[in-house]
């Protein structure tokens, strides 16, 4: 693999080296990356090429399940987020996370978005939590058809809402970096196009990773696109590149419908 | 011929059987015949042939087990030797029994003389209508068994056919559960319409003096407020304060933080203390934790401490209920979806804060269907309350004074020397029908809320 167009100029987040291990099963192998500041990255591959497991590392939800271990150097801002010193907590603050179903609180709207300032005590009061939260409403692009049902369940609004909700609860916290796991995969066409139109307006605020299966969503709405096979990083690079003149084999395969 | 039911139904088992061999040989004959195709197997017609001489038979056999008595007694009634019984009451009953018992065989010789001439009619029915039972069994059997064996034949559906009986008597077997169940809330009723011919409603429900006398009910004696207070200060009250935080903090740490090794281990124990006999409980409230806490409620002063009281009934109620909540608080929690617990963790809460903002909150409808189940069922429990509770109806606020529950009072009119048919011993099926009221009611209820919550998250 060529470094080449691998070397960003200030990456908020790079990797070096990293393995992820279920148990005695490694799903990831020696995956170097660096995630730039102002760039959406894509993580496309076949299902179960590991892109959603190395997703996770970069927050460590993986912590969360108790065979998985994972080894190598991630760092944030030039901090080891695995280091002894790292607060799991201050981490997910700083690094945000949308999943593939949404999956809103139980709860009124406006309790969703308001759930992370509340815990991480961003808001200096009523008044200061209202605006946060509307803000993270009016970013996420959903104020416009909630504002007059904030009191109502999170879970009563449509799917696309909802996602476009867990959205705005990500970045209600301020983070630096918002990890965005197949967002779309649940969702129909309209949804997904305002969900791509939500990136595109992100961009350059957060440092955005979006994994996805869907190939013309990667090139729709990504600048720079790694390509997962069977745990390793095959080709990373520009996203107009990897789609016109990919240099691996097993890239074009894939991009070209071969398999996956 | 005397009718004896189990020996009869020896008798069409082993000729069901004889049934079974003869239909599937028959069947066996006709499929060892060139081009004969039969639709089932050999062994389906056995079962075909079987299930028609025993089906009747046996339903003949347990309808005519059930009037067969009555009807021997009313033949022995019509007989001149019956003139000279009393009317009506416990004598006549006495009387026919004696009678009974000795024309059965079952004692050597009458107790009450007036008993002496009843013996030979009794006898001589008996024997006739075990006869004509007898008689009419074995002509439906081979009835029965004729009928299935003649239909034997290549056209015949047997495996169908016999998939439909034993659908037929699977449903048979639930119906058992469910008419005795109907059956039971029938006698509770009948017996409780019968109380309240004696006392008003009004009364038990509302009324705050119990004090049950024998002999003909004395007004303002029979009010049930005491006993329902009682029932609900140890069952829903005290047993809930012990078990609700227990039990919730018992699940939240077997679902959220213990490592699986703990969890195997754990788990069982808590299934363990779910089967301790409740008699156990019992004796450990009475005879362990009260006088504990009558000396402890001495020290601070309180008056009125009793060596029985409802602090060490409700305190053991609560310790036998907590597995039953943790163990429903477990999957309300487990039923909550993994990616509510990893949403809240993305946002940099804690394990706590996700439990106690998130999975909580969302597990709160079936916790609370698990809750009402567990005081339906704390309300329902005796062995401990009677043991620790005490007898005394008092209607008191006080922890550790003396109070009585339903349960254990139906306990304390019940045993004993009772005539059956004083206000007395009836109150005991009209405190019954309340309970088991109350526990419907509660049942209900939780049984909706959790399938409501199930609903939910499907």
């Amino acid at each position: 693999m060529t470094h080449d167009e691998l070397t960003i100029a200030n990456p908020k987040m790079k990797a070096e080296g990293v393995d992820v291990f279920y148990g005695a099963k490694q799903a990831i192998n020696n995956v170097s990356i660096d995630v730039g500041t102002d760039l959406v990255t894509a993580f496309i591959g076949p299902s179960g090429c590991g892109k959603s497991t190395f997703l996770r590392s970069l927050n460590r939800m993986n912590d969360t399940l108790a065979s998985a271990r994972v080894t190598g150097k991630i760092t944030l801002e030039g901090e080891d987020i695995y280091a002894p010193s790292m607060d799991v907590v201050q981490l997910r603050a700083r690094v945000g996370m949308v999943f593939q179903k949404p999956n809103p609180f139980p709860k009124s709207v406006y309790d969703n978005v308001a759930y992370g300032p509340r815990i991480h005590g961003l808001a200096a009061g009523k008044a200061d939590l209202d605006l946060i939260v509307e803000r993270a409403l009016v970013r996420a692009g959903l104020w416009d058809e909630v504002k007059d049902r904030l009191g109502e369940s999170g879970t009563a609004l449509s799917g696309g809402q909802q996602q476009r909700l867990c959205i705005a609860r990500a970045i209600a916290v301020n983070p630096e970096v918002i990890l965005m796991d197949e967002p779309c995969s649940a969702l129909d066409p309209i949804a997904t196009a305002k969900i791509e139109d939500l990136i595109h307006e992100l961009r350059g605020k957060y440092a955005i990773v979006i994994v996805t299966h869907n190939m013309q969503q990667a090139a729709r709405v990504s600048q720079r696109t790694a390509f997962f096979h069977l745990g390793t990083l095959v080709e990373y690079g520009k996203t107009a590149d990897i789609f016109t003149n990919p240099k691996q084999d097993r890239t074009k395969d894939y991009i070209t419908g071969r398999y996956g | 011929m005397t009718f004896n039911a189990p020996a009869l139904l020896f008798v069409i088992v082993g000729l069901a059987l004889i049934g079974w061999l003869a239909g599937r040989a028959r069947s066996a004959l006709l499929a060892a015949r060139a081009g004969v195709k039969l639709h089932s197997r050999p062994q389906y017609h056995g079962w075909y042939v079987a299930l028609w001489l025993f089906a009747p038979a046996a339903l003949f056999l347990a309808l005519w087990s059930s009037v067969s008595p009555a009807l021997v007694t009313s033949a022995v009634l019509e007989t001149p030797a019956a003139q000279g019984l009393p009317e009506f009451g416990f004598e006549r009953g006495a009387i026919l029994s004696d009678a009974r018992s000795t024309a059965a065989g079952r004692q050597a010789a009458v107790r009450l003389p007036a008993a002496a001439p009843l013996v030979e009619p009794y006898r001589q029915a008996a024997q006739r209508y075990g006869a004509i039972g007898i008689g009419a069994m074995l002509a439906l059997a081979l009835a029965g068994g004729l009928y299935g064996y003649s239909r034997v034949g290549p056209g015949l559906r047997a495996r169908s056919r016999v998939e439909r009986i034993v659908m037929a008597m699977l449903l048979l077997a639930s119906l058992v559960a469910i008419l005795t169940t109907f059956g039971i809330v029938m006698s509770l009723l009948f017996e409780s319409i019968r109380f309240f011919r004696l006392v008003s409603p009004a009364e038990l429900l509302f009324g705050t003096h119990w004090n049950p006398q024998s002999g003909a009910p004395q007004p303002g004696t029979f009010g049930g407020i005491p006993l329902f207070w009682g029932t609900v200060l140890i069952g829903a009250i005290i047993a809930m304060i012990v078990a609700i935080p227990i039990g919730m903090m018992t699940a939240v740490y077997l679902t959220q933080y213990a490592a699986p090794r703990v969890r195997r281990w754990v788990k069982p124990c808590l299934e363990v203390l779910a089967g301790v006999p409740t008699v156990v409980y019992g004796y450990f409230a009475a005879l362990t934790v009260a006088p504990a806490l009558r000396e402890f409620a001495a020290m601070l002063g309180v008056p009125n401490a009793s060596s029985e009281s409802a602090l060490a009934a409700g305190i053991v109620m609560g310790v036998m209920i907590i597995p039953f909540i943790s163990s429903m608080a477990d999957d309300s929690i487990n039923a909550v979806p993994q990616a509510m617990r990893d949403g809240s963790l993305a946002l940099g809460a804690t394990p706590n804060e996700t439990i106690r903002e998130v999975l909580i909150p969302a597990a709160l409808p079936g916790v609370m269907g698990g809750i009402l189940l567990a005081v339906s069922r704390a309300i329902g429990e005796t062995m401990i309350v009677v043991m620790a509770a005490g007898l005394s109806a008092n209607l008191t606020a006080n922890p550790f004074a003396s109070v009585t529950t339903v349960t254990a009072q139906i306990v304390k009119l019940l045993t004993g020397d009772q005539e059956f048919n004083s206000a007395k011993t009836l109150a005991a099926f009209a405190l019954g029908l309340v309970l088991f009221l109350v526990t419907l009611l509660l049942n209900i209820a939780a049984l909706r809320i959790v399938k409501k919550y199930r609903e939910a998250y499907e």
